[in-house]
């Protein structure tokens, strides 16, 4: 097989041709800053404005509702710590889980070194936060609970309708924050339906570029803006915009719209006939996070093999997979998730994470399978000799 | 009709070269720096060779360049982050009157932590006072941040001996250079700044990235948190093919520089010498300490905005002062600190030039000029006024 295998969509994906052809002429063409009065202006302006209804249809909420960021980083950041500053006198309580995204995560240990409170949720062992559990976490003095939709390093898709409908019958002005970096363009994203104030997304896992992102920000859900210096995204997003950026954003949201289902359906039978293909042929091998979950993300644990190395043997037959997130690969510590999940630090240290595009094929699914099976027995068998 | 672009201190297209540097990153080897295979790793190449690049074009080494997604992150990174790291030895902060928003409004937010700013004054050409500057100085102070060229006026500051003050007393010192990359030469160890922002929209580069230059051993604490990405300092996926564009604009923007500037400053004088002809008309800004690409005139009895708007209709692209606060009612912060009254600064025009724009263009500007202010004037009440008191 000649061309690269890259099952690692989950950390980032390609710009698709429609979406790049798109940034060019807005890099070169289109080029006014969107503040600007004259022609150039406008017309940057323009391109904002259509980018903005384009992805606010597609969510079903207000093209007022929806703030442009440099990524997901950004708008995780400018949720949970946007939301907890400017919310402060109300409460010090917010609530999260422990599998969440480093971006939530740190936001939160940040937040409790300026004198938050911060619940961090369990979850079992399949990487799902139960609903239960929230009632008793909630307290008067909560402001803030932030879940993420789908997990990034094992697909679980977490109860998030459910969630909300919780939080918002304790306390309907407790801000409820959705991350949806890795479903948005793929699974059902509904703010309204959840009765979420804030939901954040990324441009780069849905083969938008890197660079742009945005966050949901339900009218009269008020935040602190993270930075200072201009009117921009109504004062919450200062600084001159990322219009080519956000115009593919835009492109990518529209692409992956069309025909989603059928998308999905494609993604879930890759991921089945792979995970089967593992589950069913290589000894010992454990599927880490709920079946199905997510269509598009696969993490598997195969016992006595570390992760790293069977990376590193697939990637010389061209294919592209990763141990875990991406944030997390160059890091020695183990997986914050599969540790919340009960996972030892050896089997988190012998896991692998396969995350599909809808550019991906059954070809490639069963030349990984067969690549992955002899590289796991020739380490095995070089185990063996060893002992 | 013909095009003439005069705003290049808004922004500036994309030129084909950077283009052209940043399409394999969307397309190709389109990897996250993170990741440890093939296309992680290609990213991250892509990733230091600009770094690399920056870093060169103003004198630095790479591991003091910080990407980030602007110039607003970057003043808002290094005013806030020093500002926080030191916060110990004092919490004292010098600025100027007529900085960017981005390091302004920063200021004075962290006003309420518990900060005190003092804000320098200007003169009638934008300059700030060395003296007061060093009057101003206090064993509280941690942070001086003056920009190095005006976005609105281009009045040049004598970045230098500011950043040799503020070391003498052992301040610690950032500057905006967002304005002179590519205009003025930047050299971080001739500027003496601990501190520099760069934007690469400003220099034919992409919208959403920008640096920080972080001289080593220079304190800062983060403000954004998440993941390992660049020193922590700045978490998130790199956006890669903005930075590798970033990285080549700046190349082509140092590469050669002399030569575009005396080209730019000739367009400048010409353009201002005929400005200056149709009366009732003043330049703003430095004489001669200015932005070689930058003009800006206050036209009496005429509004900037209705200015702008009928330069439109004839194909002029310029603004009335930064295109951040284009859309506001009030009257630039910038001209009002350089002593203007309100009605002077609401007839100033800024026309800001690049190396593309050609004689032809300023002479179809100096030509088509003179009947719309007119045509403006013939409906101002106050020009009525004035002409009647003349008579």
């Amino acid at each position: 097989m000649a061309r690269d295998i890259y099952l690692d969509n989950s950390a980032t994906t390609p710009v698709s041709p429609a979406v790049a052809a798109v940034m060019a002429r807005a890099l070169t063409e289109n080029y006014g800053n969107p503040s600007s009065l004259h022609a150039r202006g406008t017309e940057a302006e323009k391109m904002l404005a259509d980018a903005r209804r384009a992805l606010a249809s597609r969510l079903e909420v207000k093209e007022n509702e929806l703030v442009f960021t440099s990524g997901g980083t950004e708008a995780n950041n400018l949720a949970v710590i946007g939301g907890a500053r400017r919310n402060r006198r109300r409460g010090r309580h917010l609530i999260t889980s422990r599998v969440e995204h480093p971006s939530v995560l740190y936001a939160c240990r940040r937040l409790e070194q300026e004198g938050f409170r911060v619940t961090y949720l369990d979850v079992d062992t399949t990487g799902r936060i139960d609903p239960a559990a929230l009632p008793p976490a909630l307290s008067g003095d909560t402001i803030l609970v932030s879940i993420m939709h789908v997990n990034n390093e094992v697909g679980t898709i977490q109860p998030v309708e459910e969630i909300g409908r919780l939080v918002k019958a304790f306390r309907p002005d407790i801000i409820y924050h959705v991350d949806a970096v890795q479903s948005f363009g793929k699974l059902d994203v509904l703010p309204a339906r959840w009765q979420a104030d804030l939901v954040s997304f990324s441009a780069h896992k849905i083969h938008g570029p890197k660079g742009a992102g945005a966050l949901y920000c339900r009218d009269g859900t008020a935040l602190e803006p993270l930075l200072h210096g201009g009117d921009q995204e109504r004062g919450l997003r200062p600084g001159t915009e990322n219009t080519a950026g956000i115009a593919g954003f835009a492109e990518a949201a529209r692409q992956a719209f069309a025909g989603r289902e059928e998308k999905m359906r494609h993604m879930a039978s890759l991921k089945q006939r792979l995970a089967d293909g593992i589950l069913n042929t290589i000894g010992g091998s454990v599927q880490n996070g709920p079946a199905p979950g997510a269509p598009h993300i696969l993490s598997i644990t195969i016992p006595g093999v570390r992760g790293e190395v069977l990376v590193h043997a697939l990637a010389g037959e061209g294919i592209f997979i990763s141990t875990g997130s991406a944030c997390h690969s160059r890091r020695a510590d183990p997986s914050h998730v599969l540790l919340a999940m009960g996972r030892t630090a050896g089997e988190i240290a012998a896991t692998l994470r396969f995350s599909f595009s809808v550019y991906n094929t059954e070809a490639e699914i069963d030349f990984t399978l067969e690549k992955l099976r002899r590289a796991v027995s020739d380490f095995r068998l070089l185990a063996g000799r060893k002992k | 009709m013909k095009r003439v672009y005069m705003d290049h201190s808004a922004t500036t297209p994309v030129r084909a070269e950077v283009l052209e540097a940043m399409m394999p990153f969307l397309t190709l080897t389109f990897g996250n720096p993170s990741s440890l295979h093939w296309f992680g790793r290609e990213a991250r190449k892509a990733l230091e060779e600009a770094r690399d690049k920056v870093a060169r074009a103003i004198g630095a080494a790479p591991q003091e360049i910080i990407f980030t997604s602007g110039g607003t992150e970057s003043n808002n990174l290094a005013i806030r982050g020093v500002a926080r790291a030191r916060r110990e030895k004092g919490n004292h902060i010098i600025t100027s009157a007529i900085e960017h928003h981005a390091v302004l409004d920063t200021c004075l937010a962290l006003r309420e932590e518990g900060f005190e700013v003092t804000v320098l004054p200007v003169d009638e050409h934008g300059k700030i006072s060395l003296d007061q500057l060093k009057a101003a100085i206090t064993d509280k102070t941690i942070l001086i941040t003056v920009m190095m060229a005006n976005n609105e006026v281009g009045t040049i500051q004598p970045i230098a001996e500011i950043g040799r003050l503020a070391h003498e007393r052992g301040v610690t010192f950032h500057t905006d250079a967002v304005q002179a990359i590519g205009n003025l030469p930047v050299k971080v160890d001739d500027l003496n700044c601990d501190l520099l922002s760069m934007s690469a929209h400003k220099f034919y580069g992409p919208k959403g990235v920008g640096a920080l230059y972080i001289r080593k051993g220079t304190s800062i604490k983060v403000f954004n948190f998440g993941g390992s990405q660049e020193r922590k300092l700045r978490p998130g996926t790199e956006n890669v093919p903005g930075i590798a564009g970033m990285g080549r604009a700046i190349e082509l923007a140092v590469d050669g520089m002399e030569e575009k500037v005396k080209h730019v400053t000739g367009l400048r004088d010409r353009l201002i010498e005929g400005l200056l002809k149709i009366g009732d008309v003043r330049l703003n800004g430095h004489p001669t300490d200015r932005l070689p690409n930058n003009v800006n005139v206050s036209i009496r009895y005429v509004e900037g905005e209705s200015l702008i708007l009928s330069l439109d209709l004839k194909g002029i692209a310029v603004s009335s002062g930064s295109a951040c606060t284009s859309g506001s009612l009030d009257p630039s912060h910038v001209l009002m600190a350089l002593g203007l009254d309100h009605q002077t600064a609401h007839g100033s025009l800024r026309l800001s030039l690049g190396y593309r724009n050609t004689r032809e263009d300023v002479d179809y500007v100096l030509e088509v000029m003179p009947e719309i202010v007119a045509r403006l004037r013939a409906m101002s009440p106050v020009y009525a006024c004035k002409t009647k008191e003349v008579e």
